[in-house]
């Protein structure tokens, strides 16, 4: 019975901390925040040269031969320093040819994403909600015409793994003819996403099918779930800070009742819960017949709670905390799209009861 | 990470199921005895096997095992399984046996320790008075020494099982000179005494499971105090440090989250089961998000404890989470059970999840009963604020 992290992955963990401290500080998370670009790319190269473009790829293609867990561990710490970047959509294209492509185009793509030479992305969403396999409906074939949005980096994008009708892949890369892509006024300028548009673009459909469509999808719930638990802890953090320091009727604010229960019920929700995604991505490795719940359960879950720890985050820390000058907007919008991406917790509750047969 | 258990412990565990088939249920004429007289039988050689009692010394009636939380956890699985009795339960065993064990004199621990841990004597706890629940350190049950004996006056409330025991063990002002804390002792005093009445308190349930006690002149003798004089607010805040169960509360919470689930299935709404409403499908989907986050920080409170590190704050948490938990499932429950919520509450079930609608609208009152007891929610909370958090105390609660 061992319910914990390796020793292994906690120094994993300190080392993507101690970086994320070191070159990812809340000056830069700002100014890349605030700048028109979006992406770093100084900064990328840093993760990857940690390893962290092929943590869950295996080592015959360039990476580091580690589980989900290793990877949703790098997810959460990214997540607590809200550090911007592609990491997640990056991951998933890896993950995604990894399940579904043939031997051939796992090693056209594989060792040059785990390196970070190639940026990856995911395109899968389509218009009204429509991010899981089984409803994607943008025709698969040897060419790709019809459209894809919110595409995590997708205008910075070497090669984007396209999900098609019937829960197929595809891939496709930067400058093939009739691809477009357009960035949108996302609300989470940590991550910046895009629409495609393909037009008789041509492609590498993955055999993989919609297995790999869905194995993808789930590492991708997780990962997910790990982001926001790391987001809501440190937003926990930032306000138990903020109730430490700030005086009003002559004491420090967090000798109130009201708000120390505030906070109280925070860490009663947060805290707990890292075991959701903890086991979630054990699961997706090691008990495949739960993975697909557990993956739903961890993100329905985790992304309700960060969202509204960083509601009452904002709260907390009381007029600074609605200004675009504090860090805490940055982590609110992070906790929107830990919600809403691949799916609201609506969505996943809904998937899990009935995978668990109700 | 890995969820099974090593060879040496698998092994551990066919020890325990050897030992549970050999001895239960009891057979022959042992079978025919009584059932609280069956499971003192179990218990007495459970005890002699190591399996119960292992954090007490062989000289005070216990197995006196070194502490292995997984070892602990394995046979609360496998008694469970077999659907043995285990560790006596209540406040004598849970409460007043560590107390005894760390700050008691040794003629207690040699008369009290034994017959406790084998449930032949019962205790109450005599903490709360009506003027004193979260402020218990302002309470005013006096008790002085008059020769050889100290003479008890006052009232306590809110006595679980006062009713029904032998003994108390009792915060009582000794010093009335001192300050607030450091003027309440530990004694321990017979409930069979003239200067002692018991009147039941009715619950919102309708049943009567505590009491108001009252003392008048009520006499115990000198030595039956546990510490010094002055120390009792210290000695009461002693606890279970050996393998505690970090589990047992998210374990009970997924018993009656899966009963809720059945119920859920067995009722119907619109023609349909419950279940397939999408309504009631999102509620209890959020609701094991709760359940599920709360038993797997049960599984790494105890991979923490085994290894000998600090789960942390979690654990000041834990009874919080249970209360909420407790709270949301039976608030669901009712809106499951419909026109059956407007029946009357049925007995309590301990030990499993609630099987009917009498004992679900029980469920929906006695929930709450959890949210006062043993420190309020709201005292929950402050803890978790103030000692998890590190927040600074309340100004007016400094001053006192």
């Amino acid at each position: 019975m061992n319910f914990d992290l390796s020793d292994e992955q906690e120094l994993l963990q300190d080392t993507v901390r101690q970086f994320a401290a070191n070159e990812c500080p809340p000056t830069r998370v700002r100014a890349i925040f605030d700048g028109e670009e979006g992406h770093d790319t100084a900064l990328w190269k840093g993760l990857v040269e940690l390893g962290l473009g092929g943590i869950a790829l295996p080592d015959e293609y360039g990476g580091a031969g580690l589980e989900l867990l290793d990877l949703a561990l790098v997810a959460e710490t990214l997540g607590a320093g809200a550090v911007p970047g592609p990491f997640l959509g990056h991951a998933l294209a890896g993950l995604a040819i990894l399940y579904g492509g043939s031997d051939a185009q796992r090693k056209t793509w594989l060792p040059k994403l785990a390196t970070g030479d190639l940026l990856g992305s995911v395109a899968l969403a389509e218009s009204d909600g429509r991010w899981q396999p089984n409803e994607w409906t943008l025709p698969g074939g040897a060419t790709l015409s019809g459209v894809k949005t919110l595409a995590p980096f997708g205008a910075h994008a070497d090669v984007v793994v396209v999900g098609t009708a019937g829960g197929g892949l595809a891939v496709v890369e930067r400058g093939a003819p009739g691809f477009a892509a357009k960035a949108l006024a996302g609300v989470d300028r940590t991550r910046r996403v895009a629409e495609l548009s393909f037009a008789n673009t041509p492609c590498q459909p993955l055999p993989g099918g919609a297995t790999a469509a869905s194995r993808m999808r789930d590492a991708g719930l997780v990962l997910l779930a790990a982001d926001a638990f790391g987001g809501a802890s440190q937003l926990l953090e930032m306000s138990v800070e903020y109730a430490k320091t700030r005086q009003q009727f002559g004491v420090t604010i967090g000798s109130f009742q009201g708000l120390k229960h505030q906070l109280a019920n925070l860490a009663v929700e947060i805290e707990p819960a890292r075991g959701l995604y903890w086991y979630a991505a054990h699961a997706f490795d090691h008990a495949p017949d739960e993975s697909e719940r557990t993956a739903a359960l961890a993100k329905a879950h985790l992304g309700q709670v960060y969202m509204q720890t960083a509601r009452d985050a904002v709260e907390a820390h009381g007029g600074i905390g609605f200004t675009w000058e504090c860090d805490v907007q940055i982590y609110f919008k992070r906790a929107m799209f830990d919600r809403a991406f691949l799916g609201t917790p609506s969505v996943h509750r809904e998937r899990a009861a009935a995978l668990a047969g109700w | 990470m890995d969820l099974s258990y090593s060879a040496e412990y698998e092994a551990f565990r066919g020890e325990v199921k050897a030992f549970l088939v050999a001895n239960w249920p009891l057979r022959g004429d042992e079978a025919k005895l009584p059932g609280d007289k069956r499971a003192a039988l179990l218990r007495e050689r459970a005890i002699a096997a190591g399996y119960l009692a292992r954090a007490i010394p062989k000289k005070y009636g216990g197995s006196e095992q070194p502490a292995d939380v997984l070892k602990a956890q394995i046979i609360r699985e496998e008694f469970a399984r077999a659907r043995a009795p285990g560790e006596m339960a209540g406040i004598g065993p849970s409460m007043l046996v560590p107390t005894l064990l760390e700050k008691g004199a040794e003629w207690q621990k040699q008369k009290f320790i034994g017959p406790t841990i084998r449930g032949e004597i019962v205790w109450c706890q005599g903490y709360s008075e009506p003027g004193s629940g979260s402020d218990l350190a302002s309470l005013q049950t006096r008790g002085e020494l008059v020769g050889d004996e100290w003479v008890i006056n006052g009232q306590k409330i809110w006595t679980s099982g006062a009713h029904r025991a032998d003994y108390m063990f009792c915060l009582c002002r000794t010093e009335p000179d001192a300050q607030k804390h450091g003027g309440i002792s530990y004694l321990l005093l017979s409930m069979k005494q003239p200067g002692i009445e018991v009147r039941p308190l009715r619950q919102m349930t309708g049943a009567a499971d505590f009491n108001e006690v009252f003392f008048t002149n009520a006499k115990t003798p000198k030595d039956w105090i546990v510490g010094k004089r002055g120390e009792g607010w210290i000695v009461s805040r002693t606890t279970l440090k050996h393998e505690r169960n970090m589990i047992g509360d998210a374990a009970n919470a997924l018993m009656t989250f899966n009963a809720l689930v059945q119920l859920a299935k067995n009722t119907q709404r619109n023609g349909k089961p419950a279940i397939e409403d999408p309504a009631i499908r999102q509620r209890l989907v959020q609701l094991e998000g709760t359940v599920r986050s709360h038993q797997y920080s049960g599984y790494r409170q105890l991979t923490k404890a085994a290894k000998g590190q600090d789960p942390g704050r979690v654990q000041l948490m834990n009874k919080l989470i249970s209360t909420n938990i407790g709270q949301e499932v039976a608030k669901l429950a009712l809106d499951l059970l419909g026109d059956e919520g407007l029946l009357e509450p049925g007995e309590r079930q301990l030990g499993m999840g609630p099987r009917d609608a009498s004992q679900w609208v029980g469920q929906f009152m006695w929930s709450l009963g959890s949210a006062v007891a043993g420190g309020t929610a709201n005292i929950q909370r402050n803890v978790i604020g103030e000692r998890g958090l590190g927040l600074p105390r309340d100004a007016a609660v400094q001053r006192g």
